[in-house]
């Protein structure tokens, strides 16, 4: 329904309730975690900012002219593949998937000896990785900086004119 | 948003529920699901939905540009000091063992709630920063525009 509304407004509303519905499946999946993520940051902040980006802009999505055939083709193409791939995956919960018997297994029996925490993904995320984590909250600081330079910076130089 | 009485009551309960919600998932996020970038990312929309519905004016009255802005650096700095210090005791860069050598296991504790601290400061003022970056450039809207 989102392909073929106009009204950016609907489609921005529907994204948010697609993105809150996949939060549900990321917890039916057991990955509460990302569910919490997609929920506050998919669902959440990143429609408001769709919103605030609307208002920028216009309401309506302008009519196209050139023919749909050919990305419909391409999209229906790398669907297919997609769920392709997906066959070669082991089975939603299977026990002798690579995910569970390598890494995984490690560290579901050596985070509570090595910290007494019982939420492993917390464990894995600021201790195991503290490098990546630190890369990443030095990715959210530079997206800020980026935004803010980009939006606030032409601002003030509109009001030195 | 002049005539939204029960938008605004409701606000003012809600934004106050949030931030101890966020609070909540920041300091327990190393016994249940939750952390740094989710609790940073609520404390943000707490912010954001009293500036919808206040104005943006009245928001940047309880969190000026400024401050959101370099707030949000002192969070990375946060995570890159208790990384620093662990050099500075003889450990590793970001093993917190340093942080009580004679307990590991509680350094360790301390440790994670230090770094996550410092994702959650830099992520919700981040968000705040973003918001504003967006908010500030829009002309005021009409409901009917809507």
């Amino acid at each position: 329904m989102a392909l073929t509304l106009k009204h950016l407004f609907a489609v921005i509303m529907l994204s948010g309730a697609f993105s809150l519905v996949s939060a549900m499946l990321f917890v039916v999946m057991d990955a509460v975690d990302v569910a919490f993520t997609e929920a506050a940051v998919g669902a959440g902040v990143s429609t408001v900012l769709m919103l605030a980006t609307m208002a920028l802009t216009v309401r309506v999505q302008k009519e196209t002219k050139r023919p749909i055939l050919f990305p419909l083709v391409v999209v229906c193409l790398v669907g297919v593949l997609l769920i392709y791939g997906t066959l070669d995956m082991p089975n939603f919960g299977a026990f002798d998937s690579p995910a569970q018997l390598h890494l995984g297994s490690t560290y579901l029996s050596i985070t509570y000896k090595d910290m007494g925490i019982p939420n492993v993904v917390t464990g894995i995320l600021a201790s195991y990785r503290g490098y990546d984590t630190l890369g990443e909250t030095v990715v959210v600081l530079t997206a800020g900086l980026g935004v803010i330079l980009l939006l606030s910076g032409l601002k003030g130089r509109k009001d030195k004119e | 948003m002049k005539h939204h009485l029960i938008l605004k009551v409701i606000t003012k309960f809600m934004v106050g529920v949030i931030v101890l919600f966020g609070l909540y998932v920041q300091f327990h996020g190393d016994y249940s699901p939750g952390g740094g970038f989710q609790a940073g990312v609520i404390i943000a929309a707490a912010f954001i939905l009293y500036g919808i519905v206040m104005g943006l004016e009245n928001v940047q009255k309880v969190m000026p540009i400024w401050f959101a802005q370099k707030a949000a650096a002192v969070g990375v700095l946060v995570y890159a000091l208790t990384g620093v210090f662990s050099i500075i005791v003889g450990f590793e860069f970001l093993n917190y063992h340093a942080i009580n050598p004679e307990h590991p296991k509680h350094g360790q504790h301390y440790g994670i709630i230090l770094v996550e601290l410092g994702v959650g400061i830099t992520v919700t003022f981040v968000m705040i920063a973003i918001y504003y970056g967006f908010a500030g450039r829009t002309p005021r809207l009409d409901d009917k525009e809507w």
